[in-house]
């Protein structure tokens, strides 16, 4: 049987992640955060990882994204192990990671300091234009909304054109009508750029919405619990049958009640 | 490694650090033209000198004295008045330009005029310090009612709280952690300028005591050890201050993001 | 736009309206209490009128501005290094804080007979003393700078693989500089402040000295207090610059909250 979290063994995984363990130490005592997770990325897949608050899905994230070394277990990208933060995986957290200092053309030019200046005019226009920021170039941070924030800093993340976009509830501050766009938005963008997104949320209803396939994770110490695939194509109707019934699914996996 | 042993290596650094700092003095000193610059040992006797004469406790009293009066006296009319002022908005519409003109002007500029109102002596740097400390205070209090967030001001009303009582039951507890800070802060100041005061307008004093072992016999060993007395006391008035602060406010639990 | 033109009126009227107060009251304590060497507004006006007259006024506002340049510039140019690296390098900041700790309170103005001793009778001392003044607040400035960036900032600049030199200067730095440029006008305030005391013992120039040998050379009283006022519009202009400064955009976002 295969490992819950392993995708169709003919196709290679853009990333592998085997037996990862993390414990951290405090004042002496040892918590288990994450107890063998094991989880396969297909690439291009769009894949939302959720769970229980502090679970350890956000570590679970950091780890990948290479800013936190696992204690056990290791994590391969392209079948290289990942040993630090890296362009072709950008982490994108919710807006307070813009830059307050950097007007909005700024920002999504930061990562491109290699590129000509033609090369990087080019794309800080194509991305203003697609995450739909028109009329906004000069403008700095603190003039713009939550939800203008949210899509500066993904258009920041796409305008280096990385493999992997790693997104930690990323629409948790925003309300919730400014959600719903911003879910159909990323998944537009993504239908374009194709990378592969790993987008961990609290939020089953977001998970199911958006992801082709969602990793639950249970509670401490984690490890996936299930990996539900999601075969409902988009456009996804949020009244369908097929998506209520994969949607109770996961609320029972989480020990859930689905009638309040 | 221990935890414990790599804790004592630590904590040495920063002292091997400051010996360091010594040496390079008394190397300077010895290797100096004038010998009139004391080094860090001499200076040390010069400490001792003041206290076989009885000199040190007499004149740190004088000067803690008048720093104390003088501040306490800014508090007690600054905060009052500058809590109010913060309050009602035409008010301060009023008198913040002239606060702006007066708060760049040394206390020190007004040395001629102390002396010639009060004479030389305790009252004439009471009254300097008093007017250092005034203005930074006022502002201080002017600023933190500023910041105090209309939420709880507007909660305060919508439980029927009679004015007198939003005073001191959510004006009051609200502003008291910028205010100790701004209190350590000025305390600093009123510091600074006692001894100030003392080079010029009295005959006690630690800040009295660096001019007079000048001028008297160039004792220069008695004016670093003042200057390193000024610093040592300076300092245990800052951590006594930031004892407080984190007393108080731990309680209390900060409220900035 | 009829309650704007009300609100702008007020913002004037009223700091006038006390201001006149203000001199009114000053004129009448003279008259009622009829002291003969305490300047009326009058006088202290006749006396900037002397002052500039006599072209001294000029030289004198030269000497202590340019004092505060020299010093207030060289403790820019050694404090803000010092004050970033010490944020940067908490392992150097440990080692080292404790010793600026204890060097901070002792006032610049106790330095100043060694600082004679030093530098003889001079602008030299006066620099000394003003760069010893204004460098620890800057320090301090550069330090909480860096240390209260966000974690979230360098983790993106990380990512975005930027080197180690590259992160200080393209997120760090950008990210403490409102810090920096609150320790920046607390240094420059104490500098005008120490400049004046510095005038006053160990220089014979500048404004400082002109409040002194104003009373010492004849008691006019008048001439101290237009001093004074002078040093007051002065140290009001550098606070407004300061302002302006930080109303610029790419700092502005850190100073929410100013009064």
């Amino acid at each position: 049987m295969a490992l819950a979290g392993s995708i169709l063994p003919s196709v290679k995984p853009k990333l592998s992640a085997q037996h990862i363990n993390m414990v951290y130490t405090r004042d002496g005592a040892s918590v288990p955060v994450l107890s063998d997770v094991n989880l396969d990325v297909a690439n291009g897949e769009f894949l939302c990882i959720v769970g229980p608050s502090g679970c350890g899905k956000s570590t679970l994230l950091s780890m990948i994204g290479g800013f936190l070394a696992p204690t056990g277990g290791e994590i391969r990208i392209d079948g290289q192990v990942v040993s630090g933060p890296d362009p072709r995986r950008i982490f994108v957290f919710q807006e307070r990671g813009v830059f307050p200092w950097l007007t909005v053309e700024g920002n999504i030019e930061f990562g491109l300091f290699r590129l000509s200046r033609e090369e990087r005019r080019r794309r800080v226009a194509h991305y203003i234009n697609m995450v739909g920021l028109i009329g906004f170039e000069r403008a700095y941070p603190a003039e713009l909304s939550g939800g203008m924030k949210q899509r500066l800093e993904v258009a920041r993340a796409l305008a280096v054109n990385p493999d992997m976009l790693l997104l930690d509830e990323p629409f948790g501050a925003l309300d919730s009508i400014t959600r719903l766009t911003m879910r159909s938005e990323l998944l537009r963008i993504w239908e374009k750029e194709r990378n592969t997104i790993i987008f961990v949320t609290h939020d089953i209803d977001e998970a199911v919405q958006m992801a082709d396939r969602v990793a639950v994770m249970s509670g401490r110490p984690a490890r996936i619990q299930e990996t539900v695939v999601i075969d409902i194509p988009h456009p996804r109707d949020i009244s369908s049958a097929r998506y209520l019934e994969l949607r109770n699914g996961i609320l029972e996996q989480l020990g859930l009640a689905h009638q309040i | 490694m221990r935890p414990k042993e790599l804790n004592l290596r630590v904590r040495i650094r920063p002292i091997a650090f400051i010996a360091i700092l010594l040496v390079l003095w008394q190397i300077a000193t010895v290797r100096s033209r004038t010998h009139l610059l004391p080094g860090p040992w001499e200076t040390v006797g010069g400490v001792a000198d003041l206290v076989r004469e009885g000199v040190l406790l007499k004149y740190v009293t004088a000067s803690l004295f008048r720093v104390t009066w003088g501040f306490v006296l800014a508090a007690v009319l600054a905060i009052p008045a500058g809590l109010t002022i913060g309050w009602y908005p035409r008010l301060e519409m009023a008198l913040n330009p002239l606060i702006q003109i007066l708060r760049p002007i040394s206390p020190l500029a007004w040395i001629p005029i102390a002396i010639l109102w009060f004479g030389v002596g305790d009252l004439a740097a009471i009254f300097l310090i008093f007017l250092s400390c005034f203005l930074p205070l006022l502002l201080t209090a002017i600023n933190a009612v500023h910041r105090v967030p209309a939420m709880y001001v507007n909660a305060g009303r919508n439980f029927g709280l009679s004015p007198v009582n939003l005073v001191f039951r959510v004006l009051y507890p609200a502003v008291l952690p910028q205010l100790i800070t701004g209190l350590r802060i000025t305390l600093g100041v009123a510091w600074i300028v006692v001894v100030a005061a003392e080079m010029i307008a009295v005959n006690s004093g630690l800040g009295f005591l660096i001019v007079d072992a000048r001028n008297a016999g160039n004792r220069y060993d008695l004016v670093v050890a003042g200057m390193v007395l000024i610093g040592v006391i300076g300092l245990l008035l800052d951590q006594t201050m930031r004892t407080l602060e984190r007393a108080k406010s731990m309680r209390w639990g900060y409220s900035e993001d | 736009m009829k309650a704007q033109t009300m609100h702008t009126l007020e913002r004037f009227a009223l700091p006038l309206l006390a201001m006149v107060l203000m001199l009114a009251l000053w004129e009448y304590s003279i008259r009622w209490t009829g002291t003969k060497v305490f300047p009326s507004p009058m006088a202290v006006e006749h006396g900037l009128g002397e002052l500039l007259r006599k072209g001294l006024l000029w030289a004198y506002i030269a000497d202590s501005l340019r004092r505060v340049a020299l010093g207030f510039g060289a403790a820019v140019l050694a404090g803000i290094p010092a004050g970033l690296a010490l944020g940067w390098y908490p392992a150097v900041n440990q080692v080292v804080n404790p010793a600026l700790q204890m060097l901070r309170p002792i006032s610049p103005i106790a330095w100043i007979p060694v600082a004679i001793l030093l530098f003889g009778v001079g602008d030299a001392t006066a620099v000394f003393l003003i760069f010893l003044s204004a460098f620890f607040p800057i320090v301090v400035g550069g330090v909480s700078g860096v240390a209260n960036v966000p974690a979230i900032f360098r983790r993106a600049g990380r990512n975005f693989g930027l080197s180690g030199p590259q992160l200080l200067a393209r997120v760090v730095f950008p990210a403490a500089l409102p810090q920096l440029i609150t320790g920046l006008r607390l240094a420059l305030g104490i500098a005008w402040v120490v400049v004046v005391a510095a005038e006053m013992i160990a220089v014979d120039s500048g404004l400082g000295y002109l409040i002194i040998d104003a009373r010492n050379s004849g008691k006019r009283y008048d001439l101290v207090v237009a001093a004074m006022l002078i040093i007051g519009l002065i140290g009001l202009a550098m606070d407004v610059c300061f302002r302006r400064l930080q109303a610029i955009p790419s700092v502005r976002w850190g100073f929410r909250s100013e009064s």
